[in-house]
């Protein structure tokens, strides 16, 4: 390999593909086969960079030629940038050797379009299928769909890539047309139709022959951008719902908007990425995934913006105080897990634990629950019942008046979830 | 009754067989504590334990009765913890399993439960760490080696991560807090200790390794540089994510 050649390609390459933000590498259950390389089952960060982002999968692009403009790419056609492109065999040994020295989980492989959809696509998977078959290589592979590409291309790539997806960019089909001309959502959703058909036909077939092979065994996610158009939050989270639930994609991924181009369609160049909003509407995406809420009841007609002050279970719980409160050592499971302050995993460690004997607030604490939080909306096996007559608007004042010193302490906070 | 104090190797099995002898001899106060024997305080009795493979045995057996196989394997990693004063906590666990009825590797509300779920935690978390921050350098016969310095003694529970994901290479990690290593040779696992003399520690000689592992790590740290978007710069949640401590052993933070 000529040293300095591939160190350059791998700066603009790695550089251009940065800001698609899906970088999972969990969900596949892709076992090592006869002593190769690797397996693909647990997803770990391996490394973070200097903003906090996870680092698992090399993420790069196979190219940033690219024949189309969208306004919010960096690898646009009319930007004036150096280019640069990978050979086949080049990603192939970049992979190999980071995986074996564990900097890795697998890769992450993106692409401008040359040429055409399909020519783009034809590389793209053919790096997936070298890793496999001539390097029995087992950890985790994420294709980026080239949007467009051809039903036969899909179904290799579905053969050898652990993921698949095929990014939404903007939240409604306007915002599309505004910022990416040369792109009709129809070329996005055909691929996505199609490997949603394709899944679950696998999924049929692995129960009748378990030696079916595996296709895309950690489904598909798409990505939008957040902030480069001016949709609302909540149309933002219906249409990931709307995603959800007819393509059965495994993830929406947010990505807030880096302004990298001056472009008049934009916003300005000085403008800052919406990091909290961001934050706040992968909260809200838990919410619907992990907790049982609708939709309607994390944003609606009334509040078509999520709270960036406080996040968005507080939110419903403050505009819901009739529901409250809850008693912990009675109450299911799916109520306890509306309570401000406890997560999946206190949630059910208090249904287990309370099997044993009523809990306290102490007890709870330990737990993991944030009792600062929850004390306004639960009662336990302790006399003193914070909420009093506390008005919704009272409580919000209270935790954002005890949340607030640890925000300047540490303006950490904002990034992670409840 | 005086406070009995059980003095023992350290071992999982050494630990078993004081909780052995606590039966045995119906000791009621007990505080339980790694060696080497010292000279006790005024009204404690001090007690050397001698690890007994076959009385271990037997309390395993019957921890394996009253808890689930989980239960036992995290009893087994709290102990891994190997914290200062926590061993107490652990015999107070297992008597309170042993004294009562039914399972109780549940009741969070007891604080030995709660407590060996913390250390449980916490030793969970470094080896997961350890399982993202390990990175293998090239070798010239061809083995991959790390070095690693955990704050718990967390190698013997890294190995099965590592050998169903290297199978095709030897590899070795080494942790150089605790001088011993575990070493694949594409067949099984043994535990190694090295004598690193000055001359042969592998991190000085850079002769040991292969030409193109200085390629690697440079493409890994260009890498590295290039993904980070500087208009989200956040090192309070880089600092979280990877402490200090663990970077003198990561590649891009060399
Ligand atoms: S098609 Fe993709 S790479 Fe090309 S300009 Fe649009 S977003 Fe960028």
């Amino acid at each position: 390999m000529n040293m300095d050649r591939i160190t350059r390609k791998l700066g603009i390459l790695a550089d251009a593909a940065k800001y698609d933000v899906s970088c999972a590498s969990s969900g596949s259950k892709r076992q090592n086969k006869d002593k190769g390389l690797g397996n693909a089952s647990n997803g770990i960060c391996h490394s973070y960079t200097e903003d906090g982002r996870c680092v698992s999968l090399l993420k790069i692009l196979l190219t940033n030629h690219c024949i189309f403009d969208c306004a919010y790419c960096v690898s646009r056609k009319s930007n004036d940038i150096e280019r640069a492109a990978f050979t086949v065999q080049e990603v192939v040994d970049l992979t190999i050797n980071f995986y074996r020295r564990n900097y890795i989980e697998g890769l992450f492989l993106s692409s401008g379009i040359f040429k055409n959809a399909d020519f783009t696509m034809e590389r793209l998977v053919r790096v997936a299928k070298k890793l496999r078959t001539e390097h029995n290589f087992n950890g985790y592979i994420h294709l980026k769909s080239i949007p467009g590409a051809s039903d036969e291309l899909m179904q290799e790539a579905g053969l050898y890539a652990d993921r698949l997806s095929v990014n939404l960019e903007m939240p409604t089909v306007a915002g599309l047309k505004l910022l990416a001309p040369d792109k009709d959502q129809k070329d996005m959703i055909k691929p996505m139709a199609y490997l949603k058909h394709a899944i679950i036909q696998n999924k049929d077939e692995k129960k009748l022959f378990k030696k079916a092979p595996m296709f895309a065994p950690a489904g598909q996610s798409t990505q939008m951008i957040i902030g480069a158009t001016p949709e609302n939050d909540s149309e933002v989270l219906r249409s990931a719902n709307y995603f959800y639930r007819n393509f059965n994609l495994k993830r929406v991924y947010y990505s807030g908007y880096v302004p990298v181009l001056a472009d008049n369609r934009l916003p300005a160049l000085n403008t800052s990425v919406p990091m909290v909003r961001e934050n706040r509407l992968y909260q809200a995406d838990w919410l619907m995934r992990f907790y049982g809420f609708r939709v309607d009841e994390i944003v609606d007609n009334t509040s078509p913006h999520l709270d960036l002050e406080i996040d968005p279970k507080l939110s419903w719980a403050i505009r819901n105080m009739q529901a409250f409160p809850i008693d912990v050592n009675k109450a299911d499971l799916q109520l306890i897990l509306r309570v401000p302050g406890i997560g999946l995993l206190s949630a059910q460690k208090i249904v287990s634990a309370r099997k044993f004997g009523k809990l306290n607030w102490e007890q709870l604490s330990k737990i993991g629950v944030s009792v600062n939080r929850a004390k306004y909306f639960i009662t336990c096996n302790s006399s003193q019942f914070e909420r009093r007559d506390l008005t919704g608007n009272n409580i919000r004042q209270f935790i954002l008046a005890s949340s607030q010193s640890k925000y300047l302490k540490n303006n950490q906070s904002q990034l992670s979830l409840f | 009754m005086p406070l009995t104090n059980l003095v023992y190797d350290g071992t999982f099995e050494g630990l078993l067989t004081a909780v052995f002898e606590v039966y045995e001899h119906k000791l009621d106060k007990v505080k339980l504590q790694k060696g080497p024997l010292e000279a006790g305080a005024l009204f404690e009795e001090v007690k050397e334990v001698i690890t007994d493979q076959a009385r271990a045995q037997r309390v395993l057996k019957g921890l394996k009765q009253r808890l689930s196989s989980i239960g036992v394997q995290r009893l087994y990693a709290a102990h891994l913890a190997d914290m200062e004063g926590e061993d107490t906590t652990l015999l107070g666990f297992i008597r309170y399993a042993f004294d009562t009825k039914d399972n109780i590797e549940e009741d969070y509300g007891n604080r030995y439960v709660m407590r060996v779920s913390g250390l449980v935690r916490m030793i969970r978390r470094e080896k997961h760490r350890m399982e993202a921050f390990v990175r293998f350098q090239k070798l010239q016969d061809g083995t991959f080696y790390s070095a690693i310095e955990p704050d718990f003694n967390v190698l013997p529970l890294l190995i099965r991560h590592f050998k169903s994901r290297y199978a095709d290479q030897k590899w070795m990690i080494y942790d150089l807090k605790r001088r011993y290593g575990i070493y694949y040779d594409l067949h099984d696992t043994e535990f190694i200790t090295m004598d690193f003399s000055e001359a042969n520690y592998p991190a000085n000689v850079s002769a040991a390794f292969t030409e193109d592992e200085t390629l690697y790590q440079d493409l890994w740290k260009t890498y590295f540089t290039n993904v980070n978007i500087k208009s989200r710069k956040n090192t309070k949640l880089h600092l979280r994510h990877i402490p200090k401590r663990y970077w003198k052993h990561l590649t891009e933070k060399i």
